[in-house]
């Protein structure tokens, strides 16, 4: 191999002129965006001062690879996103060696070798080799159509799969990963997406948006499964499916691996520079070796690597000033990502991770699908989300990176620029006052300014009086500002305060909120987040566990439970005491038990070490001072011994009380023991609004209280009265009476019934006695006791809901192999103390 | 000598919106956090209010909800938000390459 005086010759050159001689000779190992970018930059600043070579691995002239999305799409040409042709490297007497891959780098003869056996002298080097796709190295990885989304050469293999159908699998719900998807999509292929995390473009995007994208991406054909984690490509020696771990099948006959990208460090790393993530270089892009420089995605420059468009803009400028003496330096890039998909609207720009002295700027507006948030810290906006409406995006983007003082914007940012620093009135109440009286308020309901205001004028004098009478912000809530705004315009301070909203998350109120989530038919958090336009990312700890309720009691059987919207102890199944240690309760149908019950009870105690056990107010034996990682192992023993949980934690049935009844006591009228048990048995496991207590007495006498209980039954010689409303607790209610029934089978009707109206009217964290005090017991005589057909739909519905929760959720997890992620500890190799193996 | 991150586990092992905890021995327990943005926190797993258990409270923008009474703690400055006065020790703690590492010092001050 010859070391010295190889050049390049004029063919490779595009045909043009050999490069003059005499000049400094740079060589760039790269023939994309940045290397180009780089070189451009350079002749802008000065044409004359170095002799240039591009090395390209790819047969192709310099394109814009960020545009390979609407290539594959079909919406550009391979010819529309060329950015320089042939012409380019000619005129400016750039030597081009496309399609030849530099593989080594020798930095004591500073000479480049290429595959082919080429050997290029430098007097500076530029590596410009950008980054490598990731590839999963599960099985199956190297099955023919496995394919990245990387270059034109992956474009073309897409193309022609996708030229005879069938499905295609993307792994990696990421910005390159849907970009394909929808490509593939376009193309006629039946499109599956697999993300491993939750939601979308994670990184970029927060959940509320991600929600949003998801949606959109379903509606237009493809299916979305996050939370999946790929096993295996499947096939004989070409692809034929996925399977995942939890065992889905996904039929496929391409799958396309866009899990993200790594810098392409080879060369250097083997010719022995500092290399980090990527290659380290300084504020000009230099390297560890004076002579070489680096541009783009391969480099790590102060901690950071960047994957996207405009850092590496930056850099190349950075790196031209150097290389014509007039240090500028790079100080590292704030970035900004939109989506490359028709149609849908995201971007994403800085830091919208919230936190200390951050504030949350939020905009939903449901019926346009648009939802826009702007960080603010220390006046200046540090960070935006756009989905939708992405107009303003490059304006907030902006503002971030000249960190400008937005507290004058403040009121008004989150509208945008023409609203904010246009002509728009920076009063809002004045803007309101300057609409004209057929200016739409509301959208959802088409109503007026005028309407509006004669509603007002005709005496509705809280937001709440509005909504119910001309129905403004009634149903997305996004005009709630406009129609407080013309309430203070109208009555100045005579205006009422509403009733209390969920929380300070939402304009609406526990009852608005469910009645819209059952009529939009809503179906997650984040959904109902969004078209009530929630004003936080995630809600609180308030409002969560609230909806999680709502959408459970709305969709028994389809809803899939948010486990971080539980209150510790539904999570934990058991009851979190002021030490940090866990009372366990274990169910005992109708407060009966037997030797084999107490023995295992005996034994955990013993076990475990529980310091104490205690008979509980409900008849059931309380076991106290039980360590976190010890539950499962309790929860096991008990199993073992025939016992579920006894739901003494929760926000759900906790316990049917009973006397001994006509089995044995002289008194006894009937078996309350017996439909004591029946009752347990037909409830246990719902979830409620608030946790419920049932209790059957045998006689009038009343021994098992029921009295007291949200509902009672009290046997009598003729029958059942029942009663409901009761609490033992810092206001002491006695039930209202309901009715008397005949049969204990009318008795257990009217009791499902009567739970699932308070199941289904009930607000979150509200007890029957406060609920009935505000609805009246009339008319819950009403819907229950006089109402046969409603009150058989009723218990119609809770039997169904039944059927869907009672599931010992203590079996569940004692049995699992993957331990509850809760109780989980993180157990480190090393000790933290003295570095000794844990 | 040790290294002054310690490698506690992979980021994916925390749920979203939870919490795990590290055993420190002869002190406390730590809590690393996850947000619903991906970003993580440690605090010492107590809260200055009553000692609760601050890793199984609710997880709701940066902030958790303590399980025993409900005071919110601000996960990065480990500071009561509201009325409520008090502050639990925070420990340094980042993601390198989906690996969670905590600050061995930082842990070791804090409990």
């Amino acid at each position: 191999m010859e070391l010295s005086g190889s050049e390049p010759s004029g063919e490779e050159a595009g045909g043009g002129p050999l490069p003059p001689c005499g000049r400094e000779h740079l060589v760039v190992v790269g023939n994309g965006m940045a290397g180009c970018r780089a070189i451009e930059e350079l002749l802008a600043r000065d044409p004359e001062r170095y002799r240039i070579t591009i090395f390209g691995a790819e047969p192709h002239v310099n394109y814009n690879r960020i545009m390979l999305s609407p290539v594959l799409a079909g919406e550009k040409s391979f010819e529309e996103i060329i950015l320089n042709g042939h012409d380019w490297y000619r005129d400016n007497r750039i030597a081009l060696v496309a399609g030849d891959a530099v593989v080594s780098i020798d930095r004591q003869a500073r000479a480049v070798f290429a595959a082919s056996g080429r050997t290029v002298c430098y007097d500076r080097l530029l590596i410009a080799t950008g980054s490598d796709p990731f590839i999963i190295p599960c099985p199956g990885h190297d099955l023919d159509g496995v394919i990245s989304f990387r270059d034109m050469g992956d474009v073309d293999r897409m193309l022609a799969a996708a030229d005879t159908g069938g499905d295609a699998v993307v792994i990696g719900g990421g910005l390159l990963g849907l970009e394909a998807a929808h490509g593939l999509s376009l193309r006629g292929m039946k499109v599956t997406v697999l993300h491993l995390m939750p939601t979308l473009m994670e990184r970029q995007l927060d959940e509320a948006a991600g929600w949003l994208l998801k949606t959109a991406l379903e509606a237009r054909g493809q299916t979305i499964l996050t939370g999946a984690d790929t096993a295996e490509i499947l096939g004989d020696g070409k692809v034929e499916g996925v399977r995942l771990k939890d065992g889905r099948m996904i039929p496929a006959s391409i799958v396309v691996m866009a899990v993200g990208i790594r810098p392409n460090t080879r060369l250097a790393r083997e010719a022995g520079l500092a290399i980090g993530r990527g290659i380290h270089v300084d504020d000009h892009m230099v390297t560890s070796d004076p002579a070489i420089f680096a541009v783009g995605e391969c480099v790590e420059h102060d901690g950071q690597v960047y994957g996207l468009v405009a850092p590496l803009f930056e850099m190349c400028r950075a790196l031209a000033d150097g290389l014509v003496e007039k240090h500028s330096g790079y100080r590292g890039s704030v970035t900004s990502t939109k989506l490359k998909v028709a149609g849908l609207d995201v971007f994403s720009a800085g830091d919208f991770s919230g936190g200390d002295g951050a504030e949350d700027i939020v905009l939903r507006d449901a019926s346009r699908g648009v939802y826009k948030r702007v960080v603010v810290r220390d006046d200046r906006i540090v960070g935006t989300v756009l989905y939708g409406d992405t107009g303003d995006g490059g304006w907030y983007f902006d503002l971030l990176k000249r960190r400008e003082n937005v507290s004058e914007l403040r009121d008004l940012l989150i509208f945008g620029q023409a609203f904010a620093s246009g002509g728009g009135a920076a009063d809002p109440k004045a803007a309101v006052a300057a609409l004209s009286d057929d200016a739409e308020i509301c959208g959802c309901n088409g109503v007026s300014k005028g309407q509006v205001v004669s509603c007002i004028a005709k005496g509705a004098r809280s937001l709440d009086a509005v909504r119910a009478t001309c129905k403004a912000s009634a149903s997305c809530g996004s005009c709630t500002g406009l129609v407080e705004n013309l309430l203070a315009l109208t009555l100045g301070d005579d205006v009422q305060a509403g009733p209390k909203t969920m929380c300070k998350c939402t304009s609406f109120g526990h009852d608005d909120v469910r009645r819209e989530i059952v009529a939009q038919d809503m179906r997650s958090i984040p959904e109902v987040m969004q078209r009530l336009h929630w004003s936080t990312p995630d809600g609180c700890s308030s409002c969560r566990p609230a909806l999680n309720y709502y959408l459970l009691c709305a969709l028994p059987g389809d809803y899939a439970d948010d486990v971080q919207s539980r209150f510790v102890n539904e999570r934990m199944h058991a009851n979190i005491q002021k030490d940090g240690t866990y009372s366990v309760v274990p169910r005992m149908w109708g407060g009966i038990t037997n030797p084999r019950e107490l023995r295992a009870i005996a034994d955990v105690v013993e076990k475990y070490d529980a310091p104490m056990v205690k008979v509980t107010g409900g008849q059931r034996l309380d076991i106290f001072g039980i360590r976190k990682e010890d539950l499962p192992a309790v929860w096991a023993d008990l199993n073992a011994a025939g016992m579920v949980s006894g739901h003494a934690y929760g926000k759900s049935l906790r316990t049917v009380k009973t006397c001994v009844g006509s089995e044995w006591c002289r008194f006894g009228t009937q078996d309350s023991t017996g439909l004591g048990v029946k009752i347990e048995r037909m409830t246990w496991g719902s979830w409620m609004p608030h946790k419920f207590k049932i209790a059957v007495s045998g006689c009038p006498r009343n021994c098992a209280e029921a009295t007291i209980k949200d509902f009672g039954v009290v046997c009598v010689d003729s029958g059942y009265e029942l009663s409901v409303g009761g609490n033992g607790g810092i206001h002491v209610r006695a039930t209202d009476f309901l009715c008397k029934v005949a049969t204990e089978v009318e008795a257990m009707h009217y009791c499902a019934a009567f739970v699932q109206l308070y199941r289904e009217e009930a607000r979150y964290l509200e007890r029957t006695a406060p609920w009935i005090e505000r609805v009246g017991v009339e008319y819950i005589r009403e819907r229950i006791a006089d109402d046969a057909e409603g009150r058989d739909a009723f218990a119609a519905r809770f039997l169904h809901s039944q059927s869907f929760s009672q599931e010992d959720p203590w079996a569940e997890r004692a049995a699992s192999h993957v331990q509850h992620a809760h109780m989980a500890e993180f157990h480190p190799a090393k000790n933290l103390t003295d570095g000794e193996i844990a | 000598m040790t290294a002054d991150w310690l490698d506690i586990g992979w980021l994916d092992q925390i749920p979203v919106r939870g919490a795990r905890t590290v055993p420190v021995a002869g002190g406390e327990e730590i809590a690393v956090f996850r947000t619903g943005d991906n970003q993580v926190f440690a605090l010492v797993n107590r809260c200055p209010h009553k000692g609760g258990p601050l890793s199984q409270g609710i997880v709701h923008g940066h902030s958790v909800a303590c399980p025993l009474h409900n005071w919110s703690i601000a996960l990065k400055s480990g500071i009561a938000q509201g009325e409520d006065k008090g502050c639990t020790p925070t420990v340094p703690v980042k993601v390198v390459s989906g690996r969670v590492l905590i600050c061995r010092a930082g842990a070791l001050a804090a409990a």
